[in-house]
């Protein structure tokens, strides 16, 4: 597998990367996204260090880890939408730019401003947008599959709601159908079961269900340990590094929680809390 | 701004007859209004037309990126940029006044003093109103020193340059207007083109980034038409007040409509006829600027609109508010009614009935009107001996008795709510249950048992 990447990577960079990732887990290039030495700082202060994670395919990845652990920003890191210090992200052994029409985006609710002029319908049709192109409007055909994914997630009768009018739940699910809309191979979901109601919550899992049946992976920010077991097949344990992963059974375990959880000024936080001090 | 408005109205308020100024009649007020009062009068109405159009709609994409206060920044640091120009080509001989000249350095130190505030911005201890707010002022305040420069310099003539802070529309010419309508042409094309981009950079912009949109290059596009427009805007409002046209008609659409294609209609025509009647009313009043009468045109209908506007208005949520306070008020009083009839036929006395609210806050002189009020609209009739529910009423208290019980069954048994506080809680609710939340509720309890009991 080493002698692949460096034979199809070819330029010096993966090289020189290889070098570097010797002692690390073999990669593997089926995997929907693998994680390499991914380092990411804001403003100096060190949020992930040294992640590396492979996603197995067809799964549903719980992300479960303290407030303050870096669970959303390694999503965004991956997605490109926060710099990293160090390390590469591949979806399915392709860089992201390459791979960017097979991703799909589950933002956090409160990222966006609600009272923002537009339809529930319009929200899920931002997910044709890159299928629909420059300039065009947004065809019928268009509006008939955002509107079918609007169905799924059970709020087809509030296709034409102006955003603000729905509740937070009817919100995030809104959101979900925007990322089904994209007809995407991987998911990143972020905090999707986050302040939503019961219904939503069934909705949400049917969904999730549903694409790992299409052969689909999700990978999911969960802050709810009770549910992980129940909803997601694998979990990353993450605290600023990743302190266990794999299947969700021999992951979740009360010696891993206990270090995900335990202990919040751990080493590492103190050691980059004096950096940051430092650092100005 | 009312009297303003009342001249085209009806002819002229008192007050100003006091003056010396002549008062137009209605003719010349018809004339005015029909483009007919000569070339002059009728290029400027145009060109506020015009511009009120093109700053409507680009209006929208400052109001939508949340970038009203930074096209404020930009339209002051154009100040300098002017007199830098003005100076520039004095010195190398080519006529100062050339409007195109003083433009382009507008242009300039307007985006220079945009880009200023984002290096500013990035610097963690700087919030972005504080940085706007030292932009603005800095840059302003050096364009005043350069103005200063150019005013003790030997080139004669510099005067017209302070025509850009207040603005002077009569000195619109024929070219001006032309140069209004292209931008105007411009402003209608990247709405229709380009709004579903603006759109999504503009809602969330993470997602834009993820599905591959070049949203930095998108962004750049809406600042550029702003730029455009606040330059455009400069010679006819003056740079204090362009910020105005482009923000208060975009605001004020946002009252009538929750769609983006209508607020951007709307927010068009609104600033289209601002700059229309701002221009008409200076035709009609020498004297009057016209930059200020069209901000002020434009201040009136932003207010109309948040008063009267249908469903976002104030007067219409106050009644909304007020129609939900009196909904509730019917409901308690039904649902009491139709607990202390047992859901039956029975009269139930209006002593009873009074001393029942009484325990709820309710004065005696409430409980008396509101059954009066409810008996008019049919909900229940009053009897000599006490008040009885009509069928409707009997279903309507049978229904809040049963969201009632509901609610107050899912706090205990669900969200681990002592019983003892279950009940203020379910007062504030029920009334604005939803439906899908009752099924859901139902759902819920069902196979407890638990409500069944307490509902029927």
């Amino acid at each position: 597998m080493k002698a692949d990447q460096v034979a199809v990577g070819g330029d010096p960079i993966t090289v020189q990367a290889r070098s570097v990732l010797d002692a690390r887990p073999e990669h593997s290039a089926d995997s929907p996204v693998s994680i390499h030495a991914m380092t990411v700082a804001y403003r100096r202060r060190p949020v992930l260090w040294d992640i590396d994670f492979d996603a197995p395919q067809q799964a549903l990845v719980a992300i479960v880890g303290p407030n303050g652990a870096g669970k959303s920003t390694m999503i965004k890191a991956c997605l490109g939408l926060v710099p990293m210090a160090s390390g590469r992200v591949e979806f399915w052994g392709m860089p992201l730019r390459q791979a960017r029409g097979r991703i799909g985006y589950v933002p956090q609710r409160e990222s966006v401003d609600w009272e923002f002029p537009v339809s529930a319908l319009d929200v899920v049709c931002m997910g044709r947008y890159r299928k629909i192109g420059w300039f065009r409007p947004v065809s019928r055909s268009h509006k008939m599959a955002a509107k079918e994914c609007l169905d799924r997630v059970g709020m087809a009768e509030y296709a034409d709601r102006q955003i603000s009018q729905l509740s937070g739940g009817q919100q995030q699910r809104v959101f979900l159908a925007r990322a089904l809309a994209q007809e995407a191979d991987l998911y990143f979901m972020d905090e999707p079961f986050a302040g939503v109601d019961a219904s939503t919550e069934r909705a949400i899992v049917e969904v999730l269900r549903e694409l790992q049946q299409q052969g689909k992976s999700v990978i999911c920010v969960h802050h709810d340990l009770a549910t992980v077991g129940e909803y997601f097949d694998h979990a990353l344990l993450l605290n600023m590094r990743v302190v266990a992963s794999g299947p969700v059974a021999e992951t979740v375990t009360q010696k891993n929680l206990h270090k995900t959880y335990g202990g919040r000024l751990t080493l590492l936080s103190e050691a980059s809390e004096a950096v940051a001090r430092s650092g100005v | 701004m009312r009297s303003l408005l009342g001249q085209i109205g009806h002819g002229a308020p008192p007050s100003l007859a006091a003056g010396s100024e002549p008062l137009p009649s209605w003719q010349e007020i018809l004339q005015t209004l029909g483009f007919q009062r000569g070339f002059n009068t009728t290029t400027v109405m145009l060109g506020t037309t015009l511009l009120g159009i093109a700053a409507g709609i680009i209006g929208c994409y400052a109001l939508l990126r949340k970038r009203s206060l930074m096209a404020d920044a930009l339209s002051h640091a154009t100040l300098p940029g002017i007199a830098l120009a003005f100076m520039i080509s004095a010195a190398i001989g080519i006529e100062g006044k050339s409007m195109a000249i003083l433009l382009i350095g507008a242009a300039v130190t307007g985006v220079l003093g945009v880009v200023t505030i984002q290096a500013i911005h990035r610097h963690p201890r700087v919030r972005e109103d504080a940085a706007i707010g030292i932009v603005l002022s800095v840059f302003f305040g050096a364009g005043i020193v350069l103005l200063s420069v150019v005013q003790s310099m030997s080139t004669g003539s510099q005067g017209g340059l302070s025509r850009f802070i207040y603005g002077q529309t009569a000195s619109m010419l024929t070219a001006d207007a032309v140069l209004m309508s292209v931008i105007t042409l411009v402003a209608i094309i990247s709405a229709v083109l380009l709004l579903k981009e603006f759109a999504l950079v503009s809602f969330n912009e993470g997602f834009a980034r993820v599905t591959g949109w070049p949203v930095t290059f998108i962004d750049l596009l809406m600042m550029s038409l702003i730029v455009l427009v606040t330059v455009a805007g400069l010679q006819a409002v003056g740079l204090i007040l362009v910020v105005a046209m482009l923000i208060i008609p975009a605001a004020a659409a946002r009252f009538w409509t929750d769609r983006l294609r209508w607020l951007v209609v709307i927010a068009a025509i609104i600033g289209g006829l601002s700059g229309y009647l701002g221009a008409a009313v200076s035709a009609l009043l020498p004297r009057k600027p016209a930059g200020a009468v069209i901000v002020l045109c434009a201040g009136a209908v932003f207010l109309a609109s948040m008063l009267l506007a249908p469903r976002r208005g104030m007067l219409a949520q106050g009644f909304q508010r007020a129609h939900l306070k009196w909904k509730i008020a019917r409901d308690h009083l039904l649902e009491q009614l139709h607990e202390r009839g047992a859901a039956g036929e029975a009269v139930v006395g209006h002593e009873e009935i009074r001393r029942v609210m009484r325990m709820r806050g309710w004065s005696g002189l409430r409980t008396g009107l509101f059954g009066r009020a409810l008996a008019f609209q049919g909900w229940l009739s009053s009897k000599s001996d006490g008040l009885r529910l009509t069928d409707r009423g009997r279903e309507q208290g049978g229904r809040v008795a049963r969201n009632h019980a509901l609610w107050e069954q899912y706090l205990v048994s669900h969200a681990d709510i002592a019983p003892s506080h279950v009940d203020w809680s379910v007062d504030k609710v029920e009334h604005v249950l939803s439906d899908e939340l009752i099924e859901e509720l139902e759902r819920a309890l069902d196979g407890r048992g638990a409500v069944q009991g307490a509902a029927l």
